[in-house]
């Protein structure tokens, strides 16, 4: 186990810079997820602290050690890839054994490690299978398998749930979570999806375009996202914005008064940001009124797409009794789980 | 009206599979009689060459396929002649030098210049492509200046020497090891292989087709390579078994049903080599058909 510290990595290719300077500490134990879209840096960052790019500039720590110039194997750590990356044409049990190659361990030792990671992994059966006979799951489970038997100080996994189909998925999400919690061992976890973030991280960190948007426990960026990137990233369907001007201590927007106190001068440009949860369908006072155009039925609730004036806004309605499309409706949301932000994006409270 | 209709094309989709197989499909027809042209055509010569294997020198010129006389003289006379082993175990002493070396440094370096990013892949990759456009028969004359001045002639390393790496295996290989993914390599070298051995026990058996159907083709390539080995060598003792079978006709007359019956004969390994490697082509297959 370890802690891992990035100091100012810069990562260019070329000319051209796709990390600007990432600072991030993750505690020894923790379970940190890399999330952002496609093309955001994830995995380059991820291959910078495995060792299989060269770091540009700026430091990586494993432990207390700086490991910029040592080969990867002498990092400790341990990567799961997306494509599992186990070898066809080895068992089960030489895949998950090729961790150990280059251990000094004692054979009777190497077996006995073996055995004992296919039974946290309930892969005992299928030790002699070639990946050929295997599912998608159990393959991914024998790439995690070559990767826990070496027990480095820290796993490195590169979307390995993304080739699995949507319920497996969830089931091995648990599962990573599971040995997270048994095995302790720091976790740095790279998704693209972050229904997968929220639900396994301790942290997340969210990135976009080479920096970091914000980093901060999956509570924190739901309900302070830092920035209207990160607001509408992080949560399904996406927040809701709406432009608006902030004048002494009210935000007119889609026509509508909204008191609240910002540090902003009179006549700033603002966004106003709620989350379709926030916004309720009501009879009584209102936000705002608007006529709803779609919906898509999930089951416990509704989506409903409401035009208020020009504008689309989602709110979440009543699974069984949903307003019929065409109706008009009234929208109530609380200031206080409003979010705010200014013209350049930064959250305002 | 709409029942006919729909019975119509029920029956036009039945019989079209039918169609295509039968003999009455005038497409069919010419596929067939090309495909028979073809064999024809292929399987003639060594139909031949058995045949002529076992005739008497009088028939040799009738194209009669099944002699009139069999006689298995021939092979009795080239089995009993020493010289006939000699060749052959030298031939086969070239073929397997050159075929493990070329199939090793082909995909060595095929290796490299698929994965790996250095200063001057390119120009080398083109260099070693350009040589694939000048024929043997061009290269003899370097080749033998070249021997000449190392010592080489009648050596064996002199015959063997132009083969033991070839710019069309490498090219293959190169091509091959584009379709193993960089994530195994990557997973080996965090593991802690060296890149020799991420290339032996990763790589390599992840192209076994590839590599399979190298071997055979550089098997036989060397096996019945004729013009080089006739060159470098002088003494008899060396030479490959295409050079030896000609001297059969050396005397007074050309003695075409030996030369036949050794020719019969130097087929066998080649049958043997091909048996041996489709094996791991198929299992090859049907690994390489395992996807992520
Ligand atoms: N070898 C390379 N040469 C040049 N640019 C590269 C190279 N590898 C990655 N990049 C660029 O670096 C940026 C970050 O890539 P990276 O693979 O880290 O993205 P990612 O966040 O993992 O995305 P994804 O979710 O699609 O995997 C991208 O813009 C990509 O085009
Ligand atoms: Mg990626």
């Amino acid at each position: 186990m370890a802690t891992v510290s990035i100091q100012n990595l810069v990562k260019a290719y070329g000319k051209t810079e796709v990390l600007h300077g990432i600072n991030l500490d993750v505690a020894d134990g923790e379970f940190v997820v890399f999330v952002g879209p496609s093309g955001c840096g994830k995995s380059t960052t991820l291959r910078m602290i495995a060792g299989l790019e060269e770091v540009t500039s700026g430091e990586i720590l494993i432990g207390e050690r700086v490991v910029n110039h040592l080969e990867p194997k002498d990092r400790d750590i341990a990567m799961v890839f997306q494509n599992y990356a186990i070898y066809p044409h080895m068992t089960v049990r030489k895949n998950i054994g090729f961790g150990l190659r280059t251990s000094k361990l004692p054979k009777a030792d190497k077996q006995k490690r073996i055995d004992e990671v296919a039974a946290i992994l309930s892969m005992t059966d299928y030790l002699d299978r070639k990946p050929a006979q295997l599912s998608g799951g159990q393959r991914q489970r024998v790439a995690i398998g070559r990767a826990m038997v070496r027990d480095p100080a820290v796993f490195l996994f590169d979307e390995p749930l993304s080739n699995l189909d949507a319920q497996l998925r969830t089931q091995m999400r648990l599962e990573i979570k599971k040995l997270h919690q048994r095995v302790g061992t720091t976790i740095i976890f790279v998704t693209h999806d972050q229904v997968e973030a929220m639900t396994m991280a301790d942290r997340i960190v969210i990135m976009k375009d080479g920096h970091i948007q914000q980093v901060g426990t999956p509570a924190e960026v739901f309900h302070k996202p830092a920035n209207v990137f990160v607001a509408q990233f992080i949560g399904a369907p996406s927040m809701n914005m709406l432009d608006g001007v902030y004048a002494g201590g009210v935000i007119t927007t889609a026509g509508r008064r909204v008191a609240v106190a910002l540090p902003l001068p009179d006549g700033a440009a603002v966004t106003v940001g709620i989350r379709p949860d926030d916004l309720r369908v009501s009879d009584g006072a209102a936000l705002f009124e608007g006529t709803v155009s779609v919906l898509e039925p999930l089951g416990a609730e509704t989506l409903a797409h409401i035009d208020i004036g020009g504008r689309d806004v989602i709110a979440r309605a009543d699974g069984r009794a949903p307003p019929p499309v065409g109706a008009r409706v009234h929208l109530s949301a609380d200031t206080a789980n409003m979010h705010f932000f200014a013209p350049d994006g930064e959250a305002l409270r | 009206m709409a029942d006919t209709h729909i019975r119509a094309s029920a029956d036009a989709l039945l019989r079209a599979p039918a169609s295509a197989r039968g003999p009455r499909d005038p497409a069919a027809i010419i596929r067939w009689t090309l495909l028979a042209m073809g064999a024809i055509v292929m399987v003639m010569p060594i139909v031949y060459m058995l045949s002529a294997s076992f005739k008497y020198p009088y028939e040799m010129y009738n194209l009669n396929i099944i002699p009139k006389e069999p006689t298995a003289e021939n092979y009795a006379y080239v089995l009993s002649d020493g010289r006939f082993y000699r060749w052959f175990a030298n031939s086969f002493f070239v073929a397997t030098c050159t075929t493990v070396s070329a199939v090793f440094f082909d995909a060595l370096v095929g290796y490299a210049l698929c994965k790996f990013r250095f200063r001057g892949r390119l120009i080398v990759f083109i260099a070693i492509l350009s040589t694939l456009m000048i024929p043997t028969e061009m290269l003899v004359i370097p080749w033998y200046l070249m021997s000449r001045s190392f010592g080489w002639l009648d050596t064996y390393w002199g015959i063997m020497f132009p083969g033991m790496m070839t710019a069309f295996g490498t090219f293959l290989m190169k091509q091959f090891f584009e379709t193993v993914p960089d994530d195994f390599l990557e997973a080996a070298r965090i593991d802690g292989l060296n890149e020799f051995q991420i290339w032996w026990s990763v790589a390599l058996p992840m192209v076994t087709p590839a590599l399979s159907a190298l071997a055979i083709f550089i098997f036989l390539g060397n096996w019945t390579a004729f013009i080089w080995p006739l060159i470098v060598t002088n003494s008899q003792e060396l030479y490959t078994l295409p050079v030896g079978l000609t001297t059969f006709s050396v005397e007074q007359t050309v003695d075409w049903e030996l030369i036949m019956t050794g020719a019969a004969l130097a087929t066998i390994p080649t049958l043997i080599v091909f048996l041996i490697f489709q094996r791991y082509i198929i299992r090859g297959i049907a690994m390489a058909g395992l996807k992520g």
